[in-house]
Formats: structure tokens, sequence, C-alpha cells
């Protein structure tokens, strides 16, 4: 039992609550010493940080800051050891749902010396401080086989395609960088050629380019920061401003929180219980001999291919004249998730017939009118339902993702010391302390851990050792 | 005849002489069984002890209270501390031996050590009695009896000499090879394999020619290897370098349809860091020069060994190929280099004794786990040595954790993880390579080989008045305030920045560049030089690399909490439900013996160490 409580002396934290769509989410913190880093960023109504008197079994109201802005308004439940389901000092923070406001909150714990609960970790401490029954033993194994397996089945589709060939890349570089270093070291009395301080530099700050590039792609999730894209498309005049400026109208104090994190304006940026939309209004799309409208239309195409889903807005008017089968049949439609939104209901006087149409074309259709606001919820449900359904967007990806951003400041901060090390000309053993905490964090992620004989395997394929 | 023993040590190698004498001198009645009396501790491949990481070992091994420092010490012909201009922990011994001495050395120290009795017979099994290893039969038909059995064959089971096209068993050019044991242990369960490593042609030194080659001597002022009284060396022989060059590629190339290797005749796994001269000029065709090094065997004897020209071509072709070197016009060869493979046992068949998981008492040191070098070879014959002895005895095991010393990462490494080619160590093995220096092997070890009874009280006095002085002196320079005056000078020298008011020694000392020459000028040196200069350079490292040496120890620490918990060697992993397959089999396999070392198999999550722990109960 007491060697047990000595490992677990670091702080954890993960989201506590189910993944999907809730307004209301539980991020856990558990392990000595999180009541002082929660007291840095929270502060009371009162305006006062007063976490820390606060007895066991209460909640504070008031907000978490952070270099003085404000990241969201909560709720924190305070446990003391051993009144808490770790048995160890426990908060939990209630704050809204949105997966942006809970990355960050995360990710701010993870910066202020939390690292990420592994997967069933809590219980694991909860069980081995005694918390648990030993009869529950099996089940708190499975448990975490269990997470551990969904969680690296996410880890591995997370890793598929571009993260996983530039981590790659990292890793491959920064063993390729250690490998110099030990080469000097283990083989110092060997016949081969040693790595120019300055070659070193210049490989440090490559690395650290790619390091820093990754941490800011890792850094919220794309997905996360910048919203599932949406275009919404149709000929002119259909009412797509419109429709765009209903949908908007009550969410703006919101999406106000993270203006300057999309690449376009914040009008276009919809929070829908804690999923972030953002919506690419497009020009109209139809012949034209107009030379500048041409380039709107076909700027228009490059927006939809960005778009997970598109919105195709048409008017209740002029169905007739449409030839969906023709117009999905573009290049920039495939592969989206496409939604046709038919508009100006409320200048038609039957919709059965309407709906049949859609039904025997078998499009995915909803019907609305941008100005009366009718039936505008139904975008709303659409768009959440999709995205749910999808299942990219739950809690993992924030644990995830969080990880390889935690993984990734290590990663930057041991290659600055790196460089500071090499500038102050120390030698090749105390670089490669940092080297290695470099790999080791990047190794967190990539699931390779050991470090040694890969970089002896590259020194033996690249030089000539031996004597 | 005596035939009852405590611990039946088999081969008298590096591995098997540390053995007996480690288990002897901590009481156990020791037979020391080898082939041929003559050949105890010979030095089969290269005539030197120590380098890179090896050296570190050799100081370990002494510090514990083994020999082979001082061995080495007293038949060195040429000392040199290696990596010199890097950090201390790189800073690491080497000496070319006499070859003769070293062997001399070596059985006139166990001749002297009581309870090491000798046996010159081929042990042709091992007696087991209920999964325990009692005794050993010879090929004479004799049966010795014990309680402990370590087999340190080194590259003798069923080893195989090429060269060229000509194969012959034979452990060692000369010697013939060992037959029956891994036969047996095969047929008790065991996993065997075959490895292969190779020797270059030792020539007459009298037939070279010098002046076409350069000088390596040996250092200004000779360190030594142990931390006993032994005597640095007072004169020195040099080595030589030169340098092969195309020709020799090309006669080299014209043998190698009559290659071993090419041809497939061996199947066994060779070092990458000990490429044979073939494999260099194949793999690395680019370079059209490979350094050679010409070492002298002894202070008498004009025989030298051709560092750097491990080959197994055919013996004309290694002439032929010889003569085109620098020097070497005249060479006259003594033996032919050739390649041998042998038998090994998987390590991950041992626990962190060295002991065998199959049979209890059985203990494997040495080239027969798959390891390479002398000094790899001395320290786990002097571990597994130390544990034979305290098993029979019911006492706790000594295992060396990663962050003790390199001989903890190479056992460790062996049980762990295995290997597929001859192991050899570096520093960059060790995580913890900042802590485990050459400098501080006896202030991590000695406390340990003294409480073992490896150590005088005599030499344990001396440790302790050591440690002390190096308080003493670490005080002084935190806590003694520098001037100006004192220091400007000095530090100008260096090119490091004038102090501008008084300020504490050791801030001026963490400086890049500042070590502790510079304080002559200043009072607190006249306190400190009163000291050896061992203890000032132990507490000038202390202070100099203090945040360095501490990350590594908080680091340490830190793993040592998972190190120290314990698994039940009664546990069966292929019943715990929620393991990953791969766990089942690997921790089944491996057997580990504590959660650290489970954590460190490869292929092993996060997940399964949480679940193994729970398993464990709390």
């Amino acid at each position: 039992m007491e060697s047990y409580k000595s490992i677990f002396n670091e702080i954890i934290i993960a989201p506590a609550t189910a993944s999907g769509v809730g307004a209301i989410a539980v991020i856990r913190i558990s392990g000595q010493g999180c009541f002082e880093i929660a007291n840095n960023f929270f502060e009371g109504k009162n305006g006062k940080k007063n976490l820390l008197n606060k007895k066991t079994h209460t909640i504070s109201f008031g907000t978490l800051k952070h270099e003085n802005k404000i990241i969201d308004e909560v709720l924190i439940s305070k446990f003391i050891s051993p009144h808490s389901y770790t048995g160890e000092d426990t908060l939990e923070i209630s704050c809204h749902g949105s997966l942006y406001i809970q990355s960050k909150i995360v990710q701010l714990f993870c910066a202020n010396g939390c690292r990420l609960a592994n997967p069933g970790e809590f219980t694991l401490r909860a069980f081995l401080n005694g918390k648990l029954d030993l009869s529950q033993a099996e089940a708190v194994a499975d448990v975490i086989a269990a997470e551990s397996e969904s969680a690296h089945n996410l880890a591995f589709s997370q890793l598929r395609g571009g993260f996983a060939a530039e981590l790659k890349t990292l890793r491959n570089e920064l063993i390729n960088f250690a490998s110099l270093i030990e080469l000097e070291l283990d083989f110092a009395e060997e016949d081969v050629s040693f790595a120019k301080r300055d070659d070193l530099t210049a490989l440090v700050n490559k690395l650290l380019k790619l390091v820093i590039a990754l941490k800011n792609s890792f850094s919220l999730g794309n997905t996360i920061k910048n919203g599932i894209a949406v275009a919404i498309a149709g000929r002119p005049n259909v009412g797509k401003s419109t429709l765009l400026n209903s949908l908007l109208k009550e969410e703006r104090a919101i999406v106000s929180e993270i203006a300057g994190t999309t690449r376009d304006s914040i009008e276009d940026v919809l929070n829908i219980k804690g999923y972030i939309f953002r919506f690419i209004d497009t020009a109209g799309i139809r012949e034209t001999n107009d030379t500048i409208e041409k380039i709107g239309i076909s700027k228009t195409f490059e927006k939809i291919k960005e778009a997970k889903v598109v919105l195709y807005i048409c008017s209740a008017l002029e169905i007739e004249d449409l030839n969906f089968n023709e117009i999905f049949s573009g290049n920039e439609f495939i592969g989206k998730k496409i939604i046709v939104i038919v508009n100006k209901i409320d200048l038609v006087s039957e919709l059965k017939p309407l709906e049949n149409r859609f039904k025997e074309m078998d499009i995915e259709s909803l019907f609305i009118s941008a100005k009366s606001g009718e039936n505008l919820h139904l975008i709303e449900e659409k768009l959440l339902n999709l995205t749910v359904n999808r299942s990219i967007e739950n809690n993992d990806l924030i644990v995830s993702n969080s990880r390889h951003y935690e993984a990734l400041i290590h990663a930057e901060i041991a290659l600055e010391k790196t460089l500071v090390g090499i500038e102050s000309n120390i030698t090749g053993d105390f670089l490669a302390q940092d080297i290695r905490t470099a790999l080791y964090h990047i190794g967190q992620i990539t699931g390779q851990i050991e470090i040694d004989r890969d970089i002896l395997g590259t020194i033996f394929s690249k030089f000539c050792i031996g004597k | 005849m005596k035939n009852s023993y405590d611990v039946i040590v088999v081969g008298a190698g590096h591995a098997g002489c540390e053995s007996a004498a480690a288990a002897a001198n901590m009481g156990s009645k020791v037979l020391l069984i080898t082939m041929n009396m003559q050949t105890i501790a010979q030095m089969s491949c290269n005539p030197a002890m120590g380098g890179i990481a090896k050296g570190q070992i050799v100081r370990e091994i002494d510090a514990l209270g083994g020999y082979s420092g001082i061995v080495s010490d007293s038949s060195a012909i040429q000392f040199r501390m290696l990596n010199l201009s890097k950090g201390p922990a790189m800073w690491s011994p080497r000496c070319q031996s006499d070859r003769m001495r070293f062997a001399e050395q070596w059985r006139l120290m166990l001749e002297n050590t009581p309870n090491v009795d000798f046996w010159q017979d081929m042990v042709s099994e091992i007696i087991v009695e209920n999964d325990k290893a009692v005794g050993v039969k010879t090929s004479l038909g004799i049966e010795f009896h014990s309680k402990a059995v370590v087999l340190t064959n080194g590259t003798f089971l069923n080893g195989v000499i090429h060269i060229g096209e000509k194969q012959l068993g034979g452990g060692r050019s000369g010697e013939k090879a060992s037959k029956g044991i891994t036969e047996q242990l095969i047929s008790l369960g065991f996993d065997s394999g075959r490895m292969k490593t190779g020797t270059p042609p030792r020539i007459d030194g009298r037939s070279l020619d010098y002046s076409f080659m350069e000088e390596q001597a040996g250092d200004e002022h000779p360190g030594k290897f142990s931390f006993t009284d032994t005597k640095p060396l007072t004169k020195q022989l040099s080595c030589w370098i030169t340098y092969t060059n195309d020709e020799v590629h090309d006669i080299l190339k014209t043998g190698f349809d009559q290659s071993p290797m090419y041809q497939g005749r061996i199947q066994g796994l060779g070092p990458r860091y000990c490429p044979s001269i073939e494999d260099k000029i194949t793999r690395f065709a680019e370079r059209n020069r490979h350094q050679l090094f010409i070492e002298p065997e002894g202070w008498n004897t004009v025989e030298i060994y051709l560092n750097g020209f491990s080959t197994s071509l055919p013996m004309e072709v290694q002439q032929k190929a010889l003569e085109k070197i620098p020097g070497f016009k005249n060479a006259k060869m003594f033996r032919p280099g050739y390649a041998i493979e042998y038998d090994y046992f998987p390590p991950t068949q041992l626990d962190l004794t060295l002991q065998t998981n199959k049979i209890e008492n059985l203990y494997f040191a040495g080239q027969i786990n798959g390891t390479t070098g002398y000094e790899e070879a001395a320290c786990q014959g002097f571990m597994a040595g130390i544990n034979s002895h305290l098993k029979i005895n019911s006492l706790p095991p000594f295992i060396l954790s990663r962050s003790d010393a390199y001989i903890g990462v190479l056992i460790d490494d062996l049980v762990t993880k295995g290997t597929d080619e001859p192991y050899r160590m570096f520093t960059s093995r060790a995580e913890y390579r900042i802590l485990l220096r050459q400098d501080n092997a006896d202030i991590r070890l000695t406390q340990k080989g003294f409480d073992l009874g490896l150590i005088s009280n005599e030499r344990y006095t001396a440790f302790q008045e050591k440690l002390a002085n190096i308080t003493t002196i670490v005080k002084a320079i935190k806590e003694t305030s520098v001037s100006p005056e004192e220091m400007n000078t000095n530090l100008e020298s260096v090119g490091s920045a004038p102090i501008v008011q008084k300020v504490k020694a050791a801030s001026v000392l963490s400086r890049p560049n500042v070590s502790l020459k510079e304080f002559a000028n200043a009072d607190v040196y006249a306190s400190i030089n009163v000291f050896s200069i061992e203890e000032q350079e132990q507490a000038e490292i202390d202070i100099k690399y203090s945040s360095y040496i501490q990350k590594e120890q908080d680091a340490a620490i830190k793993q040592s909490q998972t190190e120290n918990i314990k698994i039940r060697s009664d546990i069966d992993f292929k019943n715990i439900v929620s393991l990953s397959s791969e766990a089942k089999d690997k921790f089944s396999k491996i057997k580990p013996q504590t959660i650290g070392q489970a954590a460190r198999i490869s292929g092993i999550s996060p997940a399964d160490i949480s679940v193994l722990m729970i398993h464990l109960g709390r």
C-alpha cells in the first residue's frame, strides 16, 4: 500500500463525462497538489482565489482565467483525501460542454504540472488506494483493458495519415541527431568523422521547427479549433446569406470567445451544444460569362472542397429547374455529406408534393424558411446528429489531442535546451540528456519506447564502427 | 578425491574466474573446472581491458571486490583514459595488456584464494535432480556434487572455427570444442541459438616496418583501474596505427567466393559493431581505407594483434592482403584470423540473478548468454558467483539496478529484452549515464561490496575516509566565498568573465571551462589541496555537474518506485484474463521480477502494467 502511494505523486487529469453532446462536462483532477494548481487559475465570484481554504465536499462558483482571459465559468467541487473517488485530493470542474473549452482547460492544467490520465487510471488509483473492494479487481482490470483498447484504436486511427507520417519523420530525425551525438561518445576511438557543431545547430533548429509546426497543428486539434467546415452553396438569391444570418443570430456572444482562432471571420462560426461549425458562405453558382463572377464561382468550388458538409440551398419555387444528379456529380462534391435545404417554404401553399419528390430522388432534404425562421432548428439537429454519429468528435479526441500536444511541448522544451547547450559548448553526454528527453516524449505518442537500440542501429548502419 | 562442493564453476575465462573468486571469498567451497589449466583467463581476442563503457564495468567490478581491475593493473603495458574531452561520465579507462601476464596473474590470484579447487576436464553433463542442479559429470566419468552450478562456457559449446573453406571443431584457435551440454539443456527445455564472432591474424612484430605507421602512446600520467593500492605504470609500450587501401581491399575480394560468411556456411549472427574486414569493405564500399591498430601482446613477446582486421577469409588471401598494408610488406603471420560459431542460450531464460528459470541453482554467465567482451563476461560471472552463494545459503539475492551500475543495465537488458546479436555494453544503453561514472564506482558500490563480505575492513575504512574528505571539500566550495582578486587572473586565462564582487566558490566552479585549478590563488584552495587528487576531482564533479546529476537522480528515484514492487514468482500470468495475449506470453516467458522490469519488456502497454498491479493486490 505504501509503495503504491508513492508512485502516485503525479497529478492526473481527464474529462470524466461521457462522450457526446452535453450542456455541461466534468473534468476530474486527482493527486496531491491539484488544489494549488487550480487555485492559480480559479477566481471566485467575489474575485478571490480562495479554493485552498474550502472544506471538503464543497462547490465553488467562479471563472477559470489564464493570462487575464476567461476560459469559462465553472463550478469546482473539492474532495479532500481520503474522501474522494480515488482516495486522493480531487477536484471536479464542471464547465460548459464545448470541446473547445474542455480542451483548453485540460491543456492549461497539463502545462502547469498535471499529466493526462492513462486509460482507467482514476479507477486504478481508487482500487490501489483501497477505495474499491478486492472482489472488484477483475472488473477494474477489465475496464482498464477495454479503455486502453478503445484509446489505442482512436490513437491509431488518428495517427494514420498526415500526423503519423510527420511524427515518424520527426522521430527519425531525432534518432539521427541522437546517433550523431552518441557516435562521438561511444565511438570516440573510431575512425569516423564527427558532426560539426554548426551542423548540429542547424539540425536542432530544423527539428524545433518541425516540433513547433506539429505542436500547433495538435494544439487543439484542427477540427475542434476551427470547427467542422460546412459550406453553404446554391444558386444566387436562394437565401444563403439570410439563412446564415438566421442561424448565427443567437449565438454570437458564445462564439466571440474564439475570435482569431479561425481562418474565416467570426461571424461564420456557430456553436451548437458545444460543437463548433464553421460556415463557409459561397458565391452563388451559375453559368456566367462575367469574368469576376467566374473567379467567385471557382473559389466557391474550392471552398466546397474544404468542407465536410455541404448545405445546398434552393428555393422552393424553382425546384423544377434543378437537376440534382448533375449538380452533385461535380468533383467538389465527392465525399461530402450533402443536405439539400429547401428554402422559402413560406411562399408555397403545400409541402407534401415537394417532400415526396425528394423522397423519390433519395436526397436528404430539409424544408425551411430562413426569413420566418421556420424549421431552422432542424438544420442544427441534423448537423449535430451527423457529428455525433461520426464519433470522431468526443472526449477521447480531447485526450489524445492533448496527449500529443503535451508530448510535443515537452519535446520543444528539451530541444530548446539542447540548442542552448550547443551554444554554450557543453559536451555530447549532457546534450544527450535533453535529446533523450525529447525522444522519450515523442515515443509516448508513437509507442516507440526503446531508444538505445534505434540509436545504435542507426550508428551501425551509417558508420563503419568496430575494430 | 574430494567431490562435494558448494559451487561448481564450469569454464575458467573471465566469467568463470570472477565467479569462482566471488563465491569463494564469500565463503563457499568452489571447484573451478576448465578443459585446460594452461589457458585460465586467456584473452582470446585483443590484449586489452576496458574502453568506453567497458572500463566503467571493470571499475565497478573492482569497487565491489572483484579481481579484474587488480589483474588488469598488474599486467598492463599501456594505459589511456579515453574521451577526456567529454564530460566525466564519458571518461573511460582502457589498458593494453600483456596477454601472458594477465592469465598468469589471474591464476596466481585464484591459487591464493582459499576455498578454490581446480580440476582439468570437460564437463559433459549437469546433474539435475527435481529441476535442481546438484553437480556435473565429466568426460573422464567423474561426478562432482554441489549445491549450485555456474556455466561459463564462452565460445566452446559446439564451437566451429572457420578459415576460408576450412572448418574445424574448436572453442578457440588450437583448442577443442565442448560437446554435450547444449544437447542436454535443449532436452531440459532450453532454447538455444548460434552466434558468431571473429579475430584477426597474429603477426610477428619483428617483420613490420613501424616507420610507415602513426604511434599511439599511453597517457603521460597513466591512471589505473583498481581502487586498491595497485601501482600505475612507470613505463609503457605504444600501439601503432596504419590503414588498409584499395589494393588490400581488392585482394580481400578475391577470397569472397571462399568466404564462409558469404557462402552461407556461417548461420550465427555476428555483432554489427565488430565487423570483419570483409564486412567493412562490402558494407562501406565508399571508404577507400579502414583504420588498423597494431597492438603489442606483451612486454617481452614479439607477437602483435592486428586490431581491425578480423577475418575468416582463406589464409593465403589474408597473407597476400596483409602485405599490401603500409609497413606490412614483409609481414609474417603467426596464426590466421578466423571466425567462430558457438551456441548460446537466449538470456530471457534467466532471472535477474542469472539463475535459469527452468533449473534451480543453475547459473549462466558470459558468452553463453549472448554477450561479447571480457568485461561483460567478467561482471556476469562475478554476479553469478555472488548470487549462487547467496542462494544456497538462503540469503536475499544481490541485484544491481539500472541506476546502480552498468552491471545492472547489462543484466537487466539481457534478462528483460534478450539479444539477437552479441551484446556489448555502450554508454548509450544506460539511461542514467551521468550517474554511472568510472570515477564514482566506489562511491556507488563499495558499501554493497562490503556488505557482501567482499571488501576488507582495511579497504572499507579507507573508503569511508575518502567519503568524509569529499564531503569536507564540497562543503568548503559551497560555503566559502572567493574574491575578484583571488580569481580574475585565472578566470581570464580560461576565457571566463571576471567576477565583480565576492561570490561563493561553487557558483564560479559551475561555469563552463572553469575547473578547480582556477582556484589556485584562492584561500579556499589551500584547505582543499591537502586532500588527494581523486577526492578533489570527485567533489569538483559533484558541484560542477550537479544539475545534470540531480536530474538523473530524480528520474532514478521515480523509477525505483516501480522497481520496488515485487512480482511473486508463483503468479500465473496466463490466468490473468484482462492481460493482453502478448503480455501473457511475454510475462510467462520472461518472468519479470518487478513491475519496473515488466514495464521494460517490449510490447508491454501501460494498461498491462496496471492490470498486473491490480492482480498483485494492494
